[in-house]
């Protein structure tokens, strides 16, 4: 989903930010440690500090299961690796979620956008309960002009996806995502706003096989003002 | 009780497709776990109060063979009976002996899930005993020959219709309809079994170590009369259910009753101490308190996993999980159903055949929120993955395939250089490309074939943001 990085590109330099892209990194390492194989995922994550100790500033992710994977549960990674333990303590430091560098490190609220149209707004699991990241995009959506937000039932509850879980426990997984769409088609909005790219997929892969014409758009996408909402199918 | 964690996903699959296990499932959400929520915030101090229950019970998890040795002391001191069980048949040794020794022909039972890991009731009926629950959830499980569903709620799978073909059935009268007729019915059904009882089993929802008390919550008064009219009394609990002292049971009621149903306190809550002293008018002439292991030490001994220790048994994680609200509480094929039994019923029954439980799980953490002693489930959900996959500390228990050691071994090598990273996503380009429509794929092979059998999924960009980022500097 390149869209998404763009936008938080766009919405940051807006903001008078210097954004630098490690052109090296590929992963945290979250898939190999959520499935159990942690002895995978710890090279990977090491690479990841590496990579990023090479830098200075903020480190900002557009998902709040990579922001939870290095700040939650790197800890629980590398329990046993005392050197990379306190490296990786002092990174987390360091890393934010998108709407939450936006509203408490930079001070911002309202970034100016107008969007004209009605969405609801799903409250991504790892985010609201891992990050306890929910006032600051519910503050930033509120103070979009233009934006409808159509409340939606359960929008606390999880969308079904959780990785490998989607794929291994696909039955269970589309049961969930099912009562997620249910809702989702209720509130009668035509978008549907999330701010993890895994949950993202899950939801836009459903709504897409059941037919619906909602569109399923990332925070960053709705709060940049150069994307232009209908582009968003095409990721 | 014997377990079937190993057959999950065929258990998961059945209740699925079962319509009316799916509306029942909704009663968790819309009942007890919104009745959770509004006495959350009926409680003005409800954080503070779920962080003194966690330290509460931190603290003697922490220090747990003082305070059982404790405990003990001061129920012998009352005049009761203490046997440290290790595991199920050996409780159901000692319950046994009880019995025969006693001649007991009736045994009357208040809701012991503890009970439910021993078997017991089959136990004691093969020896000609007549057992009954009378907890009415309780109750109707047991004629229905089924174990509990819920661990507050153990009939909730069942409707009026199921509930009232039970009950004429086992009293061959005229069957009943409503809610209040078919509850004067198992009242009346069972009122002459508590008068014949002998012997009574109950569980523990906590016991008070300073004190050498035991703790029943009911909303039925069954726990009341199953402590008070039998000539026996025997109390079972798991070893990790004690409190030091009365004013921690005073902080922990008021969580669990919370927690588990929403009101503020119970319509019975019943403290025993022991037999009837010689100048007490009613209770029993003995009593027994069980304290069972079951390989709970196994729980104690793994500093990553012995917070489950800390759990209250409220039913609030099975409550808040949309997992448990699709597959239903038989799926998990032992005592304890749902997030937390996720993690106790693998280590108490083998997690080589309970490994799907940890990974019935989308990490979503709503239980580890509605926890009323904060117990991180998600964390240690994850920890039972990595033991299972990789076999830490016992390599005995692992269940990972090799087809997975090795996927995950080149997931891996692709992730550690930038270059094998793209090269990933060209070849991914390359196979999507003639299976692709406007951007989508509407079915793929294994093991992508579980997405693509219900959901979309997106092919490919066609340029990544690292390139893109990359062009534009130059620009």
């Amino acid at each position: 989903m390149p869209n998404v990085g763009m936008s938080v590109v766009n919405i940051l330099e807006a903001q008078g930010i210097d954004v630098h892209f490690p052109p090296d990194q590929t992963c945290c390492g979250q898939p190999a440690f959520n499935s159990g194989f942690r002895n995978d995922a710890r090279p990977v994550a090491s690479r990841f500090l590496d990579i990023f100790e090479a830098t200075d500033g903020p480190i900002v992710c557009p998902s709040g299961s990579c922001a939870a994977m290095v700040r939650n549960f790197y800890p629980d990674l590398f329990r046993d690796h005392p050197e990379e333990l306190a490296r990786a303590k002092k990174l987390a430091d360091r890393v934010y979620e998108v709407t939450e560098f936006i509203v408490d490190v930079l001070g911002v609220e309202d970034l100016k956008v107008r969007k004209d149209i009605d969405a609801t707004y799903h409250r991504c699991c790892h985010l609201l309960r891992e990050l306890d990241v929910d006032e600051q995009p519910t503050a930033l959506l509120e103070n979009v002009d233009g934006l409808e937000l159509k409340p939606m039932e359960r929008d606390e509850v999880c969308c079904g996806f959780g990785g490998a879980f989607s794929v291994k426990m696909s039955d269970v997984s589309t049961a969930m995502l099912d009562e997620k769409l249910d809702n989702v088609m209720a509130t009668g909005a035509s978008t549907l706003i999330a701010g993890d790219t895994g949950c993202i997929m899950h939801m836009q892969g459903g709504l897409r096989r059941r037919g619906s014409d909602v569109q399923v758009v990332h925070i960053a996408e709705l709060l940049d003002s150069q994307f232009d909402l209908s582009r968003a199918e095409q990721r | 009780m014997k377990s079937t964690t190993s057959a999950f996903r065929s258990a998961a699959s059945q209740a699925l497709s079962d319509v009316r296990l799916q509306q029942a499932h909704e009663v968790v959400y819309n009942g007890f776990h919104r009745a959770r929520l509004s006495a959350a915030a009926d409680t003005e101090d409800w954080e503070a109060q779920r962080t003194l229950g966690k330290a509460i019970k931190d603290h003697t998890i922490a220090n747990l063979d003082y305070y059982l040795d404790m405990l003990a002391n001061n129920v012998e001191k009352n005049g009761g009976k203490v046997y440290f069980a290790s595991d199920a048949a050996d409780a159901n040794t000692y319950v046994r002996g009880i019995a025969e020794k006693n001649d007991v022909q009736t045994v009357i039972k208040s809701k012991s899930m503890v009970s439910e890991e021993m078997g017991l009731n089959h136990v004691l009926e093969a020896d000609g005993i007549e057992v009954v629950e009378t907890d009415l959830g309780e109750y109707i499980v047991q004629l229905a020959g089924e174990a509990p569903y819920h661990i507050i709620a153990p009939a909730i799978h069942k409707t009026k219709a199921q509930v009232a073909d039970l009950l004429a059935e086992e009293s061959k009268t005229e069957r009943r309809e409503t809610a209040e007729e078919l509850t004067q019915q198992a009242r009346e059904m069972l009122r002459g079994v508590f008068q014949r009882a002998d012997m009574s089993v109950t569980g523990a929802n906590f016991a008070v170590a300073e004190t050498g008390s035991i703790v029943l919550v009911t909303n039925e008064g069954n726990g009341r009369m199953a402590t008070s009219m039998p000539r026996i009394h025997v109390a079972a609990m798991g070893m990790e259910k004690l409190v030091p002292s009365a004013a921690d049971l005073s902080a922990m009621l008021r969580i669990l009753i919370r927690s588990a149903t929403g009101q503020r306190i119970s319509a019975y809550v019943t403290m025993v101490n022991g037999p009837r002293a010689h100048d007490e008018e009613d209770g029993p002439e003995e009593f027994h308190l069980v304290i069972m292991n079951n390989g709970r030490d196994r729980l104690l001994r793994d500093d990553s996993l012995r917070e489950a220790l800390n759990c209250i048994r409220c039913g609030a994680c099975m409550n808040s999980c949309p997992v448990y609200r699709k597959v239903g509480g038989h799926s998990y094929g032992w005592v304890y159903p749902g997030p937390i039994g996720s993690i106790v019923s693998p280590v108490l029954t083998g997690l080589k055949d309970g490994a799907k439980l940890p990974a019935a799980s989308s990490l979503c953490g709503a239980c580890h929120e509605a926890c009323p002693v904060k117990i991180n489930i998600p964390r240690m959900l994850l920890e039972l993955r990595s033991q299972s996959a990789e076999g830490v500390p016992d390599p005995l228990q692992r269940a990972s395939g090799f087809g997975e050691r090795m996927t995950w071994k080149a997931w891996q090598k692709g992730m550690m250089s930038r270059s094998r990273f793209e090269a990933g996503s060209s070849i991914g380009k390359l196979v999507a490309a003639p299976l692709k429509k406007d951007g989508w794929l509407k079915k793929m092979p294994p093991p992508i074939s579980g997405w693509t059998d219900s959901r979309d999924f997106p092919a490919p960009a066609s340029k990544s943001f690292g390139k893109w980022f990359a062009e534009r500097k130059r620009d």
